[in-house]
């Protein structure tokens, strides 16, 4: 394989000294903040509206619009009659770069479907939210699209999600 | 000897074989279903397709003999679209079940439609359904028609080898579908090896369903202990998830090809014999005063100490009082050690392995009556001659309260002379040692309990009953607290002031070969995957 070795940049004295590159922060810092406080003060007085100020949402009591295509955290489909669709193929445990799904099958009462989940573990802890766990799924078992995203627990057992939490977001 | 052409390269090869044997030993990769080199030939799948020159149409190989000057083409344009649309109408009826099928990942179906399938299907999605899904034809095996193409493998399994005549395919045309014959169930001692022929997910093994996807599982050369046959195995376990490991390593044992000995097949004891590796094992460590430490009353000892302990009352031991019962069930390497030390340097005169009665049963096949791997291995070995090897009268001596102490390699006293006689030798023998993988009611009274590893977590090798010495390896470390027979009888030969200077196994071996006319002249490397006869 051929190789091309690229020469790293030596540091200038100023570089190594931060003092430009810090004194360029402060400048970007002051800037947005001297002009989002005239704008807002000029909308304030009726003027300038077709300038936009940036903006600050009000989270948590303020929910900021989200794309369609956002994935937030994961749920299992449900059939008509309530049990998951997940066939536990484990096509989205084999792909999962960050493994953290863990699925133990079992036989399906219903000999025309075969296999259902007899356990469904997700680590929310571990995930890294690449969503190739719906990309990959034959049954559109799972999905991203639960709208949760403020996830916390006070332990790495809380952020565990089992197949009831999956089906029930 | 006919020359012929494959693929552009020229071949010289014995005369009369067919097209198909000729291009496997080339070791050119051809799509098959129906043909089974252990099987008659049916010729009905005709996926084989190959391209003849000089012939007008594409032939399948599998029912095609080799002539003289003959060009056969395996990837050409011609044969390529024969084996596409075969494949095809193969997959016209054929449901969309690998997310719930056990064969995905090791299915001929799966493979063949990434190498030669016709990535533009012409068939619209009306497929025949058949009545039933997925059930159970016997205590083994499971069935799904939906899934099955008609290759007739199992029939011919049934017809041939086991001579059960279990399968049929019935109806006509794309109504036909494979069954056990009315009012039959698969239940024969070799039922499991259907599910390995199956080229597809039409049978399925009971046993492995749904517990694993294949593409997880680790393989590891070894042998069955089932028997004294010997057949050859590869143990499938757990190994690509270890964040999510269980309890249970080995997932299921597949049969590997050695003609001399089990050719493709192994019987179903075998099969499903491994639960014993993850199951009932003596998982404590080692342990001095058994019961006590059981009770959880004393933090138990380390391996060293207890070697420590060992050597201790070894080196003060009489040795007309104490007694090695050795084990038909470890291998050469273990027997040696076991003959270095208390034949040769302990020089304890009562030392023997055979224990009676406990035969099992036998056909003309595979299966052998002697339930151990190395019987023969243990008789060349410790070559104690014919009456001696049985351990009835040491265990009698013991009962009447002849010995001192007893080192039990594996054997279960209770079942082999009554749970009354263990009780009496339990009382008459001061020292009882207990050695093995598994826990049973010897190893519960014994004063040192020494926890071996399995076969899958040692090297080795067995001594089948014919002569052929075959390796076992390790498939993964052993369970906690264990040891390799080997590795400790090595550690304790050191404690007694012996010089082996052994580095594993295959040393062993060596200087088994070295000392013993029966091995003379084999190593691991002659041994192979396919074992070697002993010099008789
Ligand atoms: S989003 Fe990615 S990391 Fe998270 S569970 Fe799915 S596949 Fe795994
Ligand atoms: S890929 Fe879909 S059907 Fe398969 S195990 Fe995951 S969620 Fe279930
Ligand atoms: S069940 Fe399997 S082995 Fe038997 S005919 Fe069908 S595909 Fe062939
Ligand atoms: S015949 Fe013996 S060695 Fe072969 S699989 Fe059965 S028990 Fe094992
Ligand atoms: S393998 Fe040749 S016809 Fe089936």
């Amino acid at each position: 394989m051929a190789t091309k070795i690229i020469k790293r940049k030596e540091l200038g004295f100023w570089d190594r000294t931060y003092l430009p590159a810090v004194g360029l922060g402060l400048w970007i810092t002051s800037r947005h903040f001297f002009r989002n406080m005239a704008v807002h003060a000029l909308h304030l007085f009726g003027f300038a509206k077709n300038l936009r100020g940036a903006e600050t949402y009000q989270y948590p009591e303020e929910q900021r619009p989200l794309s369609k295509r956002t994935r937030t955290r994961h749920r299992l489909t449900k059939r008509e009659d309530g049990s998951p669709r997940c066939v536990a193929c484990m096509m989205c445990e084999t792909v999962c770069p960050a493994r953290c799904i863990n699925i133990v099958a079992k036989e399906n009462p219903d000999p025309n479907i075969e296999k259902m989940p007899a356990s469904f573990d997700l680590d929310l802890g571990m995930c890294v939210y690449c969503g190739y766990c719906v990309e990959v799924c034959p049954e559109d078992a799972i999905r991203m699209d639960t709208r949760i995203l403020d996830i916390a627990a006070y332990s790495r057992e809380g952020m565990k999600l089992d197949m009831q939490k999956l089906l029930n977001p | 000897m006919a020359n012929i052409t494959i693929d552009g390269k020229p071949y010289a090869v014995k005369d009369g074989i067919t097209v198909i044997q000729a291009i496997d030993e080339a070791k050119i990769d051809l799509p098959r279903y129906c043909y089974h080199p252990g099987l008659s030939i049916a010729g009905n799948c005709r996926i084989c397709q190959v391209e003849v020159e000089k012939l007008p149409r594409s032939v399948i190989a599998c029912n095609t003999r080799v002539a003289e000057g003959m060009v056969i083409h395996t990837k050409s344009p011609k044969a390529r679209e024969s084996q596409q649309a075969v494949l095809e109408f193969l997959l016209a009826n054929h449901p969309l079940d690998c997310p719930v099928c056990d064969q995905a990942g090791e299915c001929k179906l799966q493979d063949y439609y990434m190498e030669v399938g016709l990535y533009d299907p012409k068939f619209d999605d009306r497929k025949v359904k058949k009545t039933k899904k997925a059930f159970p034809i016997g205590p083994t095996i499971m069935l799904d028609q939906e899934r099955c193409i008609l290759c007739s493998r199992c029939v011919r399994f049934g017809d041939e080898i086991t001579r059960t005549h279990d399968f049929g395919i019935f109806n006509r045309g794309d109504r036909s579908e494979i069954d056990v014959c009315p009012g039959k169930e698969l239940d024969n001692k070799y039922s499991g090896n259907v599910a390995d022929i199956c080229p597809v997910g039409a049978l399925t093994d009971r046993d492995f369903r749904f517990k694993m996807r294949v593409w997880y599982l680790g393989s590891q050369k070894s042998v069955c202990p089932g028997c004294s046959r010997g057949c050859n195995i590869e143990i499938h376990y757990e190994k690509s998830r270890p964040y999510h490991l269980k309890k249970e390593r080995v997932m299921r044992l597949k049969p590997r090809e050695n003609q001399a000995v089990n050719r493709w097949w192994i019987c179903d004891a075998g099969r499903y014999g491994y639960k014993s590796i993850d199951h009932g094992r003596l998982v404590e460590g080692p342990l001095v005063g058994a019961q006590m430490n059981r009770a959880g009353t004393r933090p138990a000892p380390t391996w060293t100490s207890v070697l420590e302990n060992l050597a201790g009352i070894f080196k003060k031991a009489d040795p007309a009082a104490w007694a090695v019962f050795a084990s038909p069930r470890h291998t050469n390497e273990e027997l040696y050690l076991v003959k270095r030390i208390f034949l040769d340097h302990l020089k304890w005169g009562q030392v023997a392995f055979h224990a009676p009665g406990q035969e099992g049963d036998e056909d003309d096949f595979l299966i052998r009556k002697d339930k151990n791997p190395n019987s023969t291995g243990a008789s060349r070995i410790l070559r104690l001659g014919k009456p001696d090897e049985d351990i009835t009268p040491i265990l009698e001596k013991a009962r009447r309260g002849g010995l001192e102490g007893l080192l039990v390699f594996g054997h279960d006293l209770a079942g082999i002379a009554g749970p009354q006689t263990l009780e009496t030798v339990r009382q008459k023998v001061k020292t009882l040692v207990f050695e093995g993988p598994n826990d049973n009611p010897t190893a519960a009274v014994a004063d040192i309990v020494l926890p071996a590893a399995s076969y899958a977590e040692k090297e080795g090798t067995f001594t089948n009953f014919e002569g052929r010495v075959q390796r076992i390896r390790k498939a993964f470390e052993p369970v906690s607290g264990s040891l390799a027979t080997w590795d400790w009888l090595l550690n304790l030969s050191g404690l007694l002031g012996m010089s082996l200077k052994h580095r594993g196994p295959e040393d062993i071996f060596e200087a088994l070969a070295g000392e013993n006319e029966f091995f003379k002249g084999l190593n691991y490397k002659k041994i192979g995957d396919q074992g070697c006869l002993l010099n008789s």
